[in-house]
């Protein structure tokens, strides 16, 4: 985390003094904020190809320079992983791309990653002097993160950071998700013997099967992977800790230390009527089918239902990516029905935008009741209850009530249901010595993400019950500083 | 990659293979199950462990090959690899001494059902197996069998071997002869329906492991799942054996349906 004297010293720099005199703030302030180039919705909606296409060079150049370089650089604060954001803005400005990219990693795993999936309005552009103090809209901070990533990565200059000598000291790694990369990342550069095992034929947990290519391209995730692999990290596929290999057998294999980011994969269900009609899944069933199946592929072996007029049960992040998906297999009528309105959903704004773009229909205020099948049991309609809101329940969102008798059916053929996941149950009940909340989550330590047995550090989603890429990311990162504490401690006690 | 050591093709329909898969051997129980794939756009298909031998590393998997999935395996040859495995898979046979355990298996489910009888006889039980087939021809692992059972019920639709008749009739004129006390069943879900229905009504405690469609096989995506007591369950974590007489065999048989 950087301490405020380091962003002085930094801000000091006589390049960034010079940069901040090259214009002035009025001039600055009166450049309209960046528009992200996007592949037309007509076409998007029909192809799976990434619908946001990055700024050019030209666009980034002139989005850094609305950045004021504050003394008191508020976004950083609104970043779950503090990126020293001014930096890397500054030297997209004096035109140091790869310098810009360097920035990022100081303190960000996967910049490639989040500057694309990052809920950047909630986050660091919540916070900017813009939003803040000007009322206009935020420096484009996600888009100028994407496009130092990128610069980096298709210069093919991708810098492999210094590692330090190998200690030989053997580290597991459970799930292959941004928690488990990021901690895999870190202890790999701090000399250990990383092995990172994934329940799954394919590596990257949700950023691979969850999130789709028209958001996340896989080349983007395998980039980073094999970055790392370069590290020296080992992976292993098709291996679940505690049944392919128990936790005992990994002590007696050596590994001396183990970080569990096992996610949050177990899916809910809202247990109402019909809701195992066949065509009413899972998000994660869904998405799990087109992208790491690729099911939609006429080559794949795997089916996934094409449905007509679908509907998608939610108002997340993965509840968007499923109706876009279904939009772009061919769906002509693609909702999202949700039960509270579009102001509490908690999808990214840009996620919701698209969306609409698409051509998506937001039923809000609905909340189904039951569906219905024909004589095959395939799904045929659905009843939803009308909603209103009411006073605001614990998550500060307002409540959503039922409007008495008011109820509609709608006609579907295909249903996804996506409220949301619990935690992955398969480490917290094959493992021994863990501490594990009602919610099926593992307790840690939030300092330092230890968990009850001081060889087991844990984070992302397993801990926090589904949550961000960034928070995952962040969470392994400080696992691996303090495993690699709690390490030299050992090693200290034991000489 | 996991390498065929072993071919052998037991019936027209049924092959036999020995796969290397060191930490699975080592770990698996009966019951257990592992997700394979072939090739880069095959599915992920589930299969029962037959037997496993951990001291050469090596699983056995018998396959019938019916559907494009499963015949893309049975096309495997030794030396060949299949391009990924997992497992072991789902939750292993509750095993203790019963007393007398009939082992009901059918078509498909005589080779799931085999390290049940092995089992179940080295905890002690009175195994009476009984297999069922369309045909003579398709009588599959009758020795193997044979070795480890108390008696042997062979039945055939046709009546070219064994008896003649449903495998609800092999198990009938057992329960009415002798005192049963558990009852394991596995093969095409309508069987299991039946066999559970027979039970049912003499009050044999009866066990049938659910062969869904599956997708990951680790509790991730719900398209197994299966109405028990009334309760969603996923089969690939919570089973796959369940209590037969709690099971909703009428919702998963729509849902096997849902892709043909
Ligand atoms: C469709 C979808 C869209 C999303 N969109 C966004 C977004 O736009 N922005 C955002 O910030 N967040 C988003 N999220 C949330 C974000 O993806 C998660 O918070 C994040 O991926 C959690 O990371 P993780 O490393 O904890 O777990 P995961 O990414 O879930 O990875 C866990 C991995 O561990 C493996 N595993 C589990 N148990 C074992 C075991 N016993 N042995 C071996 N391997 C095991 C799993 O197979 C999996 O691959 C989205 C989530 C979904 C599902
Ligand atoms: S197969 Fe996906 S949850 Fe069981």
């Amino acid at each position: 985390m950087p301490t405020q004297e380091y962003l002085k010293t930094e801000r000091a720099q006589e390049w960034r003094e010079a940069l901040r005199k090259t214009m002035r703030n009025k001039e600055r302030t009166d450049i309209p904020r960046v528009k992200m180039p996007e592949v037309d919705p007509e076409i998007r909606s029909h192809t799976y190809d990434e619908v946001n296409k990055g700024l050019s060079v030209e666009q980034a150049l002139n989005e850094s320079h609305r950045c004021l370089d504050c003394v008191d650089p508020t976004c950083i604060t609104g970043c779950p992983v503090e990126i020293n954001i001014p930096k890397f803005i500054k030297n997209i400005e004096r035109s140091e791309f790869l310098e810009a990219a360097k920035a990022l990693k100081e303190t960000s795993a996967l910049p490639a990653v989040c500057g694309r999936v990052c809920p950047q309005e909630k986050q660091c552009e919540s916070q900017c002097f813009y939003t803040l103090k000007l009322n206009k809209p935020a420096v484009a901070i996600g888009h100028l993160e994407r496009f130092a990533a990128d610069f980096e990565r298709e210069s093919g200059n991708i810098s492999i950071p210094d590692i330090a000598p190998a200690n030989n000291i053997k580290i597991a790694v459970v799930g292959s998700g941004p928690a488990g990369l990021a901690f895999a990342g870190d202890a790999a550069k701090m000399g250990y013997d990383v092995t990172v095992f994934e329940a799954l034929h394919d590596l990257g947990g949700v950023l691979r099967y969850g999130i789709p290519e028209f958001r996340l391209p896989n080349e983007i995730v395998d980039v980073e992977i094999n970055g790392l692999k370069k590290m020296g990290v080992k992976f292993e596929t098709n291996c679940i800790i505690g049944k392919t290999i128990s936790q005992e057998n990994l002590k007696a294999d050596g590994f001396k230390g183990i970080f569990v980011g096992s996610g949050a994969g177990l899916p809910n269900f809202m247990n109402i009527p019909g809701e195992n009609l066949i065509g009413v899944m899972s998000c994660n069933e869904y998405l799990t089918r087109v992208n790491l199946m690729q099911a939609a592929d006429p080559d794949s072996d795997t089916p996934v239902h094409i449905g007509k007029k679908v509907a998608v049960i939610g108002g997340g992040n993965t509840a968007m990516d499923g109706v876009r998906t279904a939009r772009r297999l061919g769906a002509e009528k693609a909702m999202i029905v949700y039960r509270r309105s579009e102001e509490e959903m908690p999808a990214r704004i840009e996620e919701i935008k698209h969306a609409k773009e698409e051509g998506i229909e937001f039923l809000t205020l609905h909340n189904p009741l039951r569906y219905e099948g024909d004589e095959k049991g395939r799904v045929q309609r659905m009843l939803l209850q009308r909603m209103e809101l009411g006073e605001p329940d614990a998550s500060e969102r307002r409540r959503p009530v039922a409007i008495e008798g008011d109820t509609v059916w709608v006609d579907v053929d295909e249903v996804i249901v996506s409220v949301g996941v619990s935690p992955n149950p398969l480490i917290p009940s094959s493992f021994s010595g863990l501490e594990v909340t009602k919610w099926g989550t593992i307790v840690v330590n939030q300092d330092t993400m230890q968990t009850a047995d001081e060889t087991i550090f844990a984070g992302g989603d397993i801990v926090r019950g589904g949550a961000t890429v960034i928070l995952a990311m962040g969470d392994g990162r400080k696992a691996a500083k303090a495993m690699d504490e709690y390490m030299r401690g050992q090693k200290s006690e034991g000489q | 990659m996991n390498k065929i050591v072993s071919k052998e093709n037991l019936s027209e329909k049924v092959v036999k293979f020995e796969i290397e898969a060191p930490l699975i051997a080592k770990s698996r129980r009966a019951g257990h199950f592992v997700i394979v794939r072939v090739g880069k756009k095959g599915e992920r298909i589930p299969y029962t462990i037959a037997s496993s031998n951990p001291e050469k590393g090596t699983i056995t998997l018998v396959i019938q090959n019916v559907g494009k999935s499963s015949q893309k395996v049975c096309q495997l040859e030794v030396g060949d690899y299949v391009t990924d495995m997992v497992g072991p898979l789902g939750k292993a046979t509750h095993i203790e001494k019963f007393g007398t355990v009939i082992c009901a298996g059918g078509g498909v489910g005589v080779a799931p059902i085999f390290p049940i009888i092995e089992a179940m006889k080295k905890a002690g039980n009175r195994v009476i197996s009984i297999i069922a087939a369309r045909t003579k021809d398709l009588v599959i692992l009758e020795d193997e069998i044979r070795k480890l059972s108390d008696e042997v019920i062979i039945m055939t639709d046709d009546g070219s071997y064994g008896k003649k008749g449903l495998i609800t009739q092999g198990i009938e004129e057992v329960i009415q002869r002798e005192k049963v006390d558990l009852c394991v069943t596995i093969g095409p879900a309508i069987m299991m329906k039946f066999v559970s229905e027979l039970t049912k009504k003499y009050d044999v405690p009866t066990l049938a492991s659910l062969n869904t469609i599956m997708v990951d096989g680790t509790g991730m995506c719900g398209a197994c799942r299966v109405t028990v007591g009334g309760k969603t369950k996923f089969v690939c974590v919570d089973g796959p054996e369940f209590d037969a007489h709690q099971v909703d065999f009428d919702e998963m048989l729509m849902r096997l349906r849902a892709y043909s």
